[in-house]
């Protein structure tokens, strides 16, 4: 009955579910309903910071797990939250990052349709750790799905008493508000997205001050990724020592790595953190779409690097991946087979930088249109050598200059695609 | 308003709903409902698998809707869950699909092998 | 005249690119006009200027009419890399417009947009709420159909 070979190839596709720790639910239970979520165990980490934690406590529980930021920037999220929760101030902010523009990435897409309410718990637990009485999620306006699933989850966590006044007689107060984006990357920035949240043109702040210290209305405020949060309920059930015997020494727990391109079943896996590229490619992608020869991945989104092959082996976590001079950002993994011409797909990264550059600095939004107009040329056949020198020397002194990291984005993908793949580059030049 | 005592009735409550346990249902469908499953067709399937069930009234089968799985080349994806077997996670399916399956599987017990993703204790 | 949208927001400016989206959801030709604008300045007390620097800022958005439905390709890497220019010369070829405009009957404007988070099914576009994956030029053939169809 089971001898057809489809079967016998796809049944092993099992999910990696037992390795899931954020996406434990997506796909199982129903995300619009409350009770589905507090019947697999939702909501008991909440019960216990609120019965039997202080928020100190709280924050040292997330800072010994060494859970980083998933936002790109791999910072400690308990060292984050231990800066503004001894803070004195009126109001605390908690605001999620779910903005989630960077190419290739839909982790958090995921996480919100999929477990709206795991979302909301480590919001919570956040916000009760720094004492925060507000908070609240960003979500890109393309995301619509999202943006109702969310609402309706608040609507449905206020009605059970899990947020509002007084939560379970503890004399915590919280609130979740939904904030919605309108179409521009660099609301992806933290500070950008503050400004947008306050109604304005999306444009970076100057940092200092930090949100921590000077955010949202100029409070205090803590802003943390999507998959960062949703990490939380469980380091606080199941302890941080439990979370650190998850992944590689430095960079523990899970990683949810978007896998496309020239794979046989692109789509998402979430296993620990330093998988290798070729076990990501392979277990979770099905390998090499129709047989062809992998050729390069593009990790990390437009902000990040194209490796070549012989980076396959090496654990796919932000430390590793920084002596590689390389960086695993928000883990997506694009994959490109031997038929890629790499000046293309350059071309196509630089002219995102191009675009989403949001005109208030001049080394960015001049140095995106002379690296478009360098690329554009090579693409076309009408480039020299040397415009491979001014490609990299013009991202170095943006990266240097810049005024928010997006203009110092450029200079990775553009630095390992002409290092790794050269060759694509002199074909064009001849 | 729930008290912290009724939020823990409710787990224990809630959690043999996902198993069917004392429920009278006899197989659950879950259709995933993500924007990737949407985008292929799953709303189509959804509607398709209601009818079916009501067309043939199938008192003892509830359908219900989940996120994403992970495996967009796969959407839209439909998981059978019956108590004591295996749960199927079908894949690729059309509201076509979701018919047979309504009728081979759900009704005659057959698993349709041709649609299986996956196949989980 | 949009009051309706307007009640459901506190006056403050925080609300402004929400009340934006309102706006130009409830609009048959999916922009925010010049009425719109003035009647929003009011009702929040913030300058004109402002909204119209937020305005132009998003790509959300637009000051000038569009058509029924906004078609929406997605062009970044990955769905490059799955034939997203193929995608688009089909697109301006059976709506016979360039990107940025608007089909002569007011039923379609096609625009280009970065990652829609679908890149799963790649390539991928969004027609007004709706995404649409796995894209090849017969597909988004019958897409434009059905949507004919039913305008
Ligand atoms: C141009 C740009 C875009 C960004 N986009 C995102 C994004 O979409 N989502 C996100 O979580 N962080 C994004 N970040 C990083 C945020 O600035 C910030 O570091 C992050 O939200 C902090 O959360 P974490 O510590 O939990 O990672 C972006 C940064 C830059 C410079
Ligand atoms: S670096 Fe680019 S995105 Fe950042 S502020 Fe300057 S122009 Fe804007
Ligand atoms: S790159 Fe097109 S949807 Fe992500």
């Amino acid at each position: 009955m089971k001898s057809k070979s489809h079967i016998a190839d796809t049944h092993k596709y099992n999910f990696n579910y037992e390795n899931r720790v954020v996406l434990k639910n997506s796909g199982i239970i129903d995300p619009e309903n409350i009770e589905e979520y507090i019947g697999v165990g939702g909501y008991k980490a909440w019960e216990k910071v609120l019965t039997q934690m202080k928020p100190m406590e709280v924050v040292e529980e997330v800072k010994v797990s060494g859970l980083l930021g998933r936002g790109g920037a791999a910072f400690p999220a308990g060292l984050k939250w231990s800066f503004t929760a001894p803070l004195k101030a009126e109001q605390k902010y908690i605001v999620i990052n779910a903005d989630e523009g960077e190419p290739g990435t839909f982790k958090d897409r995921l996480i919100m349709e999929g477990d709206p309410h795991k979302l909301l718990e480590g919001t919570m637990i956040a916000a009760y750790a720094v004492g925060a009485s507000k908070s609240y999620i960003y979500i890109r306006g393309e995301y619509t799905l999202c943006i109702s699933r969310l609402k309706k989850a608040i609507v449905q966590a206020n009605e059970y008493g899990i947020l509002g006044e007084n939560i379970f007689d503890s004399g915590f107060n919280h609130e979740i508000e939904i904030k919605i984006g309108a179409g521009a990357y660099v609301c992806g920035e933290e500070t950008a997205l503050i400004e947008s949240m306050e109604g304005n043109r999306g444009t970076p702040r100057s940092k200092p001050p930090f949100p921590g210290v000077e955010g949202a209305w100029h409070k205090p405020t803590v802003v943390n990724n999507v998959e960062t949060i949703a990490n939380v309920s469980a380091i606080i059930n199941n302890g941080a020592d439990w979370y650190k015997t998850l992944g590689v020494e430095g960079c523990y727990g899970t990683k949810v790595y978007t896998i496309m391109g020239d794979v046989e079943l692109p789509g998402l896996c979430e296993a620990e953190m330093g998988t290798s590229l070729r076990t990501i490619i392979n277990k979770y992608g099905g390998g090499m779409k129709n047989g062809k020869q992998f050729k390069a991945a593009l990790v990390g989104g437009a902000a990040g690097v194209f490796l070549s092959n012989e980076m396959l082996d090496v654990k796919m976590d932000f430390n590793t991946l920084k002596e590689y001079e390389a960086v695993l950002g928000s883990g997506a993994i694009l994959v490109m087979n031997e038929d890629v011409d790499i000046v293309e797909m350059l071309w196509s990264v630089i002219r995102f930088f191009r675009h989403e550059s949001c005109g208030k600095c001049n080394p960015c939004s001049n140095g995106t249109t002379v690296l478009y107009n360098l690329i554009d040329k090579i693409r076309k056949g009408k480039g020299k050598e040397a415009d491979l020198d001014e490609l990299i020397r013009i991202s170095e002194a943006m990266f240097l200059t810049s005024f928010c990291a997006l203009g110092q984005s450029p200079l990775m993908p553009i630095k390992s695609a002409i290092n790794n793949f050269k060759e694509d580059f002199l074909t064009k030049i001849k | 308003m729930k008290t912290l005592d009724e939020l823990r009735k409710i787990r224990e409550k809630s959690q043999q709903k996902i198993t069917l346990g004392e429920s009278n249902n006899r197989v659950k469908i879950v259709v995933g409902m993500g924007t990737s499953g949407i985008a292929l067709g799953a709303r189509e399937v959804m509607k398709a698998i209601i009818e079916e069930v009501a067309i043939r009234n199938l008192t003892d089968v509830i359908v219900t809707q989940t996120g994403e799985k992970g495996l967009s080349s796969m959407e839209p994806v439909v998981d059978v869950i019956e108590d004591g077997k295996p749960t199927i996670t079908y894949g690729n399916i059309t509201p076509e699909k979701a018919r047979k399956i309504i009728a081979e599987h759900i009704v005659n017990g057959k698993i349709v092998n041709d649609f299986i993703v996956t196949m989980l204790n | 005249m949009y009051e309706d949208i307007l009640k459901k927001y506190s006056p403050e400016k925080e609300n402004l690119i929400s009340i934006l989206h309102d706006i130009q959801n409830s609009d048959p030709q999916n922009y925010v006009s010049e009425e719109a604008v003035q009647e929003v300045s009011e009702y929040l007390n913030v300058p004109l200027s402002h909204i119209h620097g937020v305005l132009t800022f998003y790509t959300m958005y637009s000051t000038k009419p569009r058509g029924k439905n906004i078609i929406r390709l997605c062009e970044s890497p990955p769905c490059f890399l799955k034939g997203s220019e193929n995608i688009l010369k089909k697109l301006c070829e059976i709506l016979n417009v360039e990107v940025g405009e608007t089909t002569e009957d007011g039923i379609f404007t096609l625009e280009l947009c970065a990652c829609l988070g679908v890149c799963g099914n790649a390539p991928a576009m969004m027609i007004n709420e709706d995404v649409y994956g796995n894209l090849t030029e017969k597909k988004v053939e019958q897409i434009i159909i059905d949507i004919k169809g039913r305008a």
